[in-house]
């Protein structure tokens, strides 16, 4: 986007908008380092309300996973398409990820909902605040992540994309994959591993 | 303004937005304050943080001396308790977060693309909705004053001091909502300086040939890209806590109030050398050129301050000494605390060799560059008696720890800023500030800041705790070591302080009024920011520099005399600035000013202070800010070729698109 902005080559032969969102990536696993060090530090108090191992519906959980972990494939094939010049593919792949992150996010409104009704609520216990920020901030990751791909399909369609076509989807691609990695370790930690 | 045609310097080239990109059409002014709050030009952000910046420091300026009136007599009146608390709060909140983190950014943000002979930034947007958040942010922390009290927890806010049962008032939700958005401003400007410095050097100009400036500030940036979330975190649980029912820090639920301490710790000790690190990049500029001696030992500068934004990782817990961690975790602390001090001593043994047998010339700026390596060395020795846990043990929360840290603090990162202001004051507005001032300037505030932090060190060993309101006679003690003496002496130290900062502004008004013109290289420096017209034009540069060597501006200014072994001036910086006005790059395209950064910005407090009075305002907010983003992604970041004309005299406007290549 900006390099049309200056004569000259970058530095490092990555350009500004990559090497701008791989820095804010870094910054971003600090931002779970600590949401997630919160999480394992209190996942085990619970003084009123269900505990995990009596809450977690693993196969169901399994399931919205994988369906997310999918869409990183779908991204990849987006990426793909856009490296080609491929618009309509670009757009078909784009929306199929987001339909997907959608998905997941569908599942984790569902599960929330479920916790709920059993009994725990975001006051109920710490284990019940700590899970609840840890993947909700997961949740809106998503979310934003779903809206870019969105936002993405229509500024592709009207063609007025500012900067090369592929670099952005490139860009929305890197972080989609950031927020899938994370997921990993959140549903290993959180849901796998037993307290 | 977005393009600079050459040559036709005198007629300025208009830019009319024909096509319309995203959803307004794009500002075009290049006067008056549209020309500012539109701006996306690194040298006139760099400005606005440095002004912006500045009034913070008189605001937390002010409530220091405040906290020195009601301590200067036993039995203080002057606040009542819950006053107090607030002020050394946002005290302490407004000089780390609103003054030495965006006056930083100031320097940063103007000269390190100046010094690596940049244009610009990589981010020309990201960098202005950085300002406008830092500014926004900073209204909205001191909003809490007017709001039914500010803050008062202390700048660390630990819990469960922090919860609605002991801070009932909505001043801990404005300053956790507050930090919240200037760490968005820091984050973003991470990003933009840290790509800046690793995408856009100029030619040559490889990592070990920057000035030791840039290398310091990126060593900054790392540091503030990995600690930035970590208090966003901090924050976002004690904001959840307070105003959705969460039970982080609630002891009762269960909870470890140890977890704010370790989570804020492990983002504030990094966050004490983002504040330093910029003014030891400020002094290795500024002691070569006044000792006309290169740096001593570049690499070792270099790599010890690198060496300090990686250890400056292991270190947090010897803030947290008193708290009971268990002998494992204090002895390792401990250490580790002790080897910081290394790569620091490093710095200060390299700078004294930098004069070592050097020309001194004592100019304000080199006084105060001096200032700095003495009073953050006395800060530093005392920073080696923390890292002692049990010595630190008894120091913890009395007034000998407020001595260490305005030690480092005031005489490290705050002499360093204003050895600054004098060094670089001719290139950023072209003219000198007085230097008869400055000298009254430097001695009213060493002298001051030696009044009242040296005698803390007496009150904390005396026993003196930190964030006491008021201290009474009978309690005072007897003879020299009497808490009486020193705490007059303290507070009138603040005052004389006070007297040394509004000479500088004195100063500032003085030469705002002088007619006389800045030379074109006053000190006869050495990096690329000085090789350019005072103030730089828009453009910075007129030929993009090819660099050669480290200092290259000295080096084409001086030759080894191959005879006598000594270094000869064969050019001058004005003849050098010819030959680039007679080489001048034609049709240079400069990223154009936006809207979108400043309304960006404006949603962000909006949202916040939804959170604390009604949902609805937030969802306003949010508009605001979907909005802004999708102006900002729609709109691209050069107007484009057809936007641009230019106004030839006699020929009325004239297109010049059709000839760009």
């Amino acid at each position: 986007m900006t390099d049309t902005a200056h004569g000259h080559a970058s530095s490092t032969g990555i350009s500004n908008v990559k090497l701008g969102m791989w820095a804010f990536l870094g910054s971003e696993c600090l931002l779970f380092g600590g949401l997630i060090s919160t999480y394992m530090l209190y996942r085990g108090r619970v003084t009123g309300g269900p505990r995990p191992s009596q809450i977690f519906d693993i196969p169901f959980t399994s399931v919205s996973s994988f369906v997310l972990l999918m869409s990183s494939l779908t991204m990849v094939l987006a990426v793909s398409a856009a490296h080609k010049d491929d618009d309509r593919k670009t757009n078909l792949w784009l929306t199929v990820t987001a339909l997907l992150g959608a998905t997941f996010v569908g599942g984790q409104v569902y599960e929330f909902t479920a916790f709920y009704k059993e009994g725990l609520g975001f006051s109920t216990s710490l284990f019940g605040s700590s899970f609840y920020t840890l993947t909700g901030f997961h949740g809106v990751h998503v979310t934003v992540g779903i809206i870019m791909l969105m936002s993405l399909v229509g500024i592709l369609k009207r063609s007025s994309v500012p900067g090369k076509k592929a670099e952005v989807v490139e860009m929305i691609g890197l972080y989609w994959h950031f927020v899938d990695i994370v997921w990993i370790i959140i549903f290993t930690l959180v849901y796998l591993i037993p307290v | 303004m977005a393009i600079i045609e050459r040559p036709a310097p005198t007629v300025p080239a208009i830019v009319t937005p024909t096509t319309t990109y995203g959803l307004l059409k794009r500002p075009v002014s290049a006067t008056g304050w549209r020309s500012w709050v539109f701006t996306v030009d690194h040298k006139k952000l760099g400005i606005m943080y440095g002004a912006t910046a500045m009034l913070f420091f008189i605001v937390g300026g002010v409530e220091a001396l405040l906290i020195r009136l009601q301590l200067a007599a036993p039995n203080g009146k002057v606040l009542n308790a819950d006053l107090y608390n607030q002020m050394f709060t946002m005290h302490a909140t407004t000089m780390v977060f609103l003054f030495v983190m965006p006056m930083a950014a100031g320097f940063a943000n103007y000269f390190v693309p100046l010094q690596i002979g940049a244009r610009d930034v990589a981010f020309p947007r990201l960098n202005a909705f950085g300002f406008w958040a830092f500014l926004f942010g900073g209204i909205f922390l001191n909003l809490a004053w007017f709001l039914g009290g500010a803050a008062d927890g202390g700048w660390f806010m630990y819990a469960p001091n922090s919860g609605p049962v002991f801070s009932p008032s909505n001043g801990v939700d404005f300053w956790a909502l507050g930090l919240q958005i200037t760490g968005i401003a820091s984050l973003t400007g991470a990003i933009n300086l840290i790509i800046t410095v690793l995408n856009m050097r100029a030619p040559g100009m490889s990592l070990m040939k920057m000035p030791i400036f840039t290398w310091m500030i990126t060593v900054v940036q790392f540091l503030l890209l990995f600690a930035i979330p970590v208090i966003t975190v901090a924050l976002f649980l004690l904001s959840f806590q307070r105003n959705f029912g969460a039970q982080f820090f609630d002891v009762a639920a269960g909870a470890d109030p140890l977890l704010w301490q370790h989570l804020f710790w492990i983002f504030g000790h990094p966050e004490v050398y983002v504040l330093i690190l910029p003014s030891f990049g400020i002094v290795s500029e500024v002691l070569p050129v006044f000792s006309r001696k290169p740096l001593f030992g570049y690499p070792f500068v270099v790599f010890s301050g690198a060496a300090i934004g990686f250890v400056g990782w292991g270190v947090w817990a010897h803030h947290m000494f008193a708290s009971g961690l268990g002998p494992v975790s204090v002895a390792v602390f401990s250490l580790t605390t002790m080897a910081i001090a290394v790569p620091t001593g490093v710095k200060i043994i390299n700078w004294t060799l930098t004069m070592w047998s050097g020309k001194l010339w004592f100019t304000t700026a080199m006084k105060f560059s001096i200032g700095l390596i003495v009073l953050f060395t006395v800060g530093g020795l005392s920073g080696v008696t923390h890292a002692v846990a049990p010595s630190d043990t008894q120091q913890t929360d009395t007034y000998y720890i407020v001595a260490h840290f305005h030690y480092v603090l005031f005489g490290g990162a705050v002499l360093g800023i204003f050895s600054g202001f004098y060094y670089w004051w001719p290139k950023v507005f072209g003219k000198m500030l007085n230097e008869k001032l400055g000298s009254w300037n430097f001695w009213l505030m060493v002298i001051g800041l030696n009044l009242t932090f040296g005698p803390m060190h007496i009150l904390g060993l005396q026993g003196q705790p930190r964030r006491m309101y008021q201290w009474t006679e009978a309690r005072a003690g007897e003879g020299f070591f009497n808490l009486a003496f020193w705490n007059l002496i303290a507070s009138i130290g603040s005052f004389v302080l006070a007297v040394g900062i509004l000479t500088f502004l004195i100063n500032v008004l003085i030469t705002s009024r002088n007619p006389q013109k800045a030379p074109l290289d006053p000190w006869d420096a050495r990096s690329l920011e000085w090789m350019t017209t005072n103030p730089p034009k828009e453009h910075n540069f007129d030929v993009v520099p090819t660099v050669h060597h480290l200092d290259d501006f000295f080096h084409q200014k001086y030759e080894e005399d191959a005879a006598t072994h000594t270094m000869k001036q064969v050019r001058t910086a004005e003849e050098i600035m010819a030959e680039q006005e007679r080489n001048a790059d034609k049709h240079i395209h400069m990223p154009s000013p936006s809207y979108w950064p400043i309304v960006l910005a404006f949603g962000l407090p909006v949202i916040t202070f939804g959170v604390i009075y009604s949902h609805l305002i937030s969802v306003v907010g949010g508009v605001i800010v979907l909005f802004a983003a999708y102006g900002w992604a729609l709109e691209s970041s050069t107007a484009p070729d057809s936007d641009f004309e230019t106004n030839t005299p006699g020929t009325g406007l004239d297109k010049v698109a059709s000839n760009h290549d």
